[in-house]
């Protein structure tokens, strides 16, 4: 069991989850990932680590409600524990001195920039966060953001908050407007990142996908990751999950994602069933005010 | 009872193992075979001639002493069966299921030049579950060494390890990368051929004994094999993580939606118990039809599953004929009975899409034998223009696996051959001093038995190792 020390909502269906994970914290480096079963029967999940405290023992994962096993996991509360937490995973972010490094986070993906960012800074780059979100209660992050960036930049779809727009609206603007990006590293919804890949591509700006398709094991036993960059298959949780977005195929994945959707709706109405009635499956779905929806 | 003369020995026909009907288990997961009832065990251990220069004890890779074991059967001497057995072979109840026999021990017994040869694996197995069954082992701990051993995975390899250096005093950690120990014995080889349980059975004897087994360890991530040795305070290192990495032909399609590895499929259904349907999270993709591509073990689990999971017709793809298929006998019967179609001499040249991305058929070329190769066996060479598709909505790729990096990049100082498996000398000692490696991460994808005899010598080394403090 990893017990989780400290749970809270950052925003709708998004919740940050502290947890105790002490081998794991040990060696977090940024851009590394876990895998986490919540409970004996369910499935194997991979999840970023969003930070880390190696003297406290503890990770810190920001987990989106998207489906039946993301809904159970941020049903738990502080004290209660996850059967498995593996890691960490995956190849690290390369941090080096570029002058000026950009990170462009949209929804959960701001939870992977957030230890790039201070890395990056930690070796003399000036950093700049352009966050997204659907609306303001959406964005999250952006006071820890602030402290370890020179700029935050919030973008919101609806203009509720900051740019009114997408990110890579501000991104094409910051590009133009500096001149001086050496490097661009990028988080979020498929398409969003695939975007982001489009609008530097013209500049030839070195620009860092932290791809996200299904995974089981996470160690390359099993193959179901696999995405293709610059023409060759490639496993995500060993050979990544950070690709160069120039040569990555964004629409094979997208598909790909798209593999379990009946499997997963079936999953979710079955969560929503026993949570009526029956908690034996750790369904503890004390949704906090969200409203239960179907996943997109 | 008299002993028998060799001459009524030989009247005795080989024994059948008991299984469920075909119809029955193509769609169930329970275990295949029944095991012996105790008269068949007796009557099947009468055929044994007892031979002076017993060709069956070559035959196995660690060298069980099967006429004395076969012999006590016979006696009706169980707890005697299982001394011998046992001081051979720590994990019989599943070698005696999943051993391919017919190329070790039975294929030498002497009996098999006329006829059939003593069902030796399926007298294991016997032992084996009665001993599980009926004997509570009475672990006498050993006086402490005060070393610790490193062991890395747990599959057959590893828990072979671990068992062997416990019983010599040494305190051993076992690091496995999955939730849930046993290594292919639990997310590859399905329950209907090895029950989990009896893995599971296993590894609490080994608990019982004082082993630590840590799992949700990477090592290569959590760990480096250098922390080991240096932070964590172990002073040896067995390394057997297996050769997981599936293989892929490189053929136009493999990224479909509907493609899996078998490692992929059989880990959904197997490990993460997706055959229980809605009792499990992970979701399988099931289909009516499915082309397995394969001529292993591996190949006939996967097609024998998706058969399971419904699919009809599943078909296995092979490019060579069937004699030459690597996989168990009983394994490539099995698939028959149950329904399973076989295209052998063809090759999958590409998988074909539907308009939204799904698989919709393979591809297949006819092939024919040619020359031998450096296998000894004859290569298989396309014939050109025969190609034609066989419609399916799953195709699993089931043509081998490779040794995963992921350890050995992060291990500087360890050397490994072209294809990226630990080099080893004839103690099993890496390139590193105190750091031993053995089974399929030596040897690429071999079997179990072997990782298992690779997992006592290491362990024998290890000790002297550590005894010799050198
Ligand atoms: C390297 C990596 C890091 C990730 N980090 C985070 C993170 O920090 N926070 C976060 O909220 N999400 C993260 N994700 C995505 C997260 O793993 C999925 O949202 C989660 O698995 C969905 O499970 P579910 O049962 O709740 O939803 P489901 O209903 O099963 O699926 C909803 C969606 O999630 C995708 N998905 C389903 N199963 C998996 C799986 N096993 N692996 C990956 N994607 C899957 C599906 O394509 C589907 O579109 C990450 C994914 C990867 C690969
Ligand atoms: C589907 C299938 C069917 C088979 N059928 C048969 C059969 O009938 N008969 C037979 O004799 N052989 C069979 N084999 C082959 C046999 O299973 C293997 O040869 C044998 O399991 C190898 O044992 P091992 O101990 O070397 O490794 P494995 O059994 O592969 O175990 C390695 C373990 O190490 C773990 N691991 C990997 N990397 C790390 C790491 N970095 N840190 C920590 N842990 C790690 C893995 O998760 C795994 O649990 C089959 C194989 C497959 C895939
Ligand atoms: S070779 Fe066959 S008959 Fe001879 S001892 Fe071995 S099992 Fe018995
Ligand atoms: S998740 Fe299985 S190989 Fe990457």
């Amino acid at each position: 069991m990893f017990k989780i020390v400290q749970a809270e909502w950052l925003a709708p269906k998004v919740r940050r989850l502290m947890v105790e994970a002490p081998r794991v914290a040990r060696r977090h480096q940024p851009g590394h990932f876990v895998i986490v079963r919540v409970h004996e029967e369910g499935e194997r999940i991979p999840l970023t680590i969003a930070d880390s405290d190696a003297g406290h023992g503890t990770i810190t994962l920001i987990v989106q409600v998207v489906g039946a096993t993301t809904e159970r996991l941020c049903g738990l509360e502080a004290g209660e524990g996850i059967s498995n937490v593996a890691g960490p995973l995956g190849r690290p972010t390369d941090i080096e001195y570029v002058g000026h490094a950009v990170l462009v986070g949209g929804g959960v993906g701001t939870a992977v920039i957030y230890p790039q960012a201070a890395a990056l800074r930690e070796v003399g780059n000036r950093v700049t966060a352009v966050i997204g979100g659907r609306s303001r209660e959406y964005v999250i992050l952006e006071a820890e953001l602030a402290q370890c960036c020179d700029d935050v930049f919030p973008c919101t779809d609806d203009g509720s908050y900051g740019y009114h727009g997408f990110v890579t609206g501000w991104l094409k603007d910051l590009i133009d407007d500096t001149g001086d990006v050496g490097l661009v590293l990028t988080a979020g919804p498929v398409p969003m990142m695939r975007a982001v890949a489009e609008v530097t591509r013209p500049h030839g700006i070195r620009t860092i996908a932290s791809l996200n398709p299904i995974m089981v094991d996470g160690t390359g036993m099993c193959g179901g990751c696999r995405v293709t960059v610059d023409g060759q298959m490639k496993f995500a949780c060993v050979d990544g999950p950070e690709f160069d977005a120039h040569t990555v195929d964004f629409a094979g994945l997208t598909d790909r994602l798209t593999t379990y959707r009946n499997q997963e709706q079936l999953a979710w109405n079955r969560l929503h069933e026993t949570a009526l009635g029956d908690h034996s499956r750790g369904a503890h779905c004390q949704m906090s005010g969200l409203e239960a929806a179907a996943p997109v | 009872m008299p002993a028998l003369k060799p001459s009524e020995r030989m009247k005795i026909p080989r024994q059948r193992m008991p299984e469920r009907e075909a119809d029955e288990r193509r769609t169930a997961f329970i275990e295949v075979n029944r095991g012996y009832t105790s008269q068949a065990a007796v009557t099947e251990s009468m055929r044994c001639l007892q031979c002076k220069d017993a060709k069956c004890i070559a035959g196995c890779p660690v060298g069980i002493d099967i006429p004395a074991f076969v012999d006590a059967i016979a006696r009706d001497d169980l707890p005697a069966a299982a001394d011998i057995l046992f001081a051979d072979n720590v994990l019989p109840g599943i070698t005696g299921r999943v051993c391919p026999q017919e190329t070790q021990c039975e294929e030498v017994c002497v009996r098999a030049k006329k006829g059939d040869p003593v069902g030796i694996g399926y007298l294991e197995r016997y032992v084996a579950d009665w001993a599980r069954e009926h004997r509570r082992e009475l672990f006498d701990p050993p006086p402490p060494s005060g070393r610790r051993v490193a062991i890395v995975g747990s599959g057959p390899g590893g828990l072979t390890c671990a068992g062997e250096l416990s019983k010599r005093g040494h305190a051993v950690t076992v690091f496995e990368a999955l939730h849930r120990p046993g290594g292919v014995l639990v997310y590859g080889i399905p329950e209907f051929r090895l029950p989990n349980a009896i893995v599971d059975a296993e590894v609490e004897t080994l608990r019982r004994r004082g082993v630590e087994i840590v799992t949700d360890v990477i090592i290569g991530q959590t760990y480096t094999i250098r922390e080991l040795m240096r932070t964590e305070g172990f002073d040896a290192v067995f390394i057997a993580n297996g050769a997981g990495l599936p293989i892929f032909q490189g053929i136009p399609g493999e990224n479909l939606k509907g493609v899996y590895s078998a490692n992929e499929f059989l880990t959904r259904v197997n490990l993460m118990g997706a055959y229980r349907g809605e009792e499990s999270d992970t979701p399988v993709l099931t289909s009516t039809r499915t082309v397995v591509c394969g001529g292993g073990n591996t190949a006939m689990d996967a097609v024998r599953t998706s058969r399971r999971l419904g699919a009809d017709p599943a078909t296995l793809v092979y490019r060579r004929s069937r004699r030459e298929m690597p996989a168990r006998a009983e394994e490539v019967k099995h698939a028959e009975e149950e329904g399973v179609v076989f295209e052998v001499l063809c090759n999958p040249v590409e998988i074909l899409a539907d308009e939204n991305g799904w698989v919709r058929a393979t591809r297949c070329i006819r092939m024919e034998l040619g020359e031998p190769d450096a296998s000894g066996r004859r290569r298989p060479v396309p014939i050109p223009g025969s190609e034609f598709d066989i419609p399916c909505q799953i195709f699993i790729q089931a043509i081998g696996t490779r040794a995963n990096p992921l350890l050995t990049q992060t291990t500087p100082g360890l050397n490994t051959n072209k294809w990226g498996n630990i080099i080893v000398d004839e103690n099993n000692m890496t390139s590193i001093p105190g750091v031993f490696a053995g089974g399929d991460i030596v040897r690429g994808g071999a079997t179990v038995i072997l990782a298992m005899g690779d997992g006592k010598r290491a362990a024998a080394a290890i000790d002297a190792y550590l005894r010799n403090g050198e």
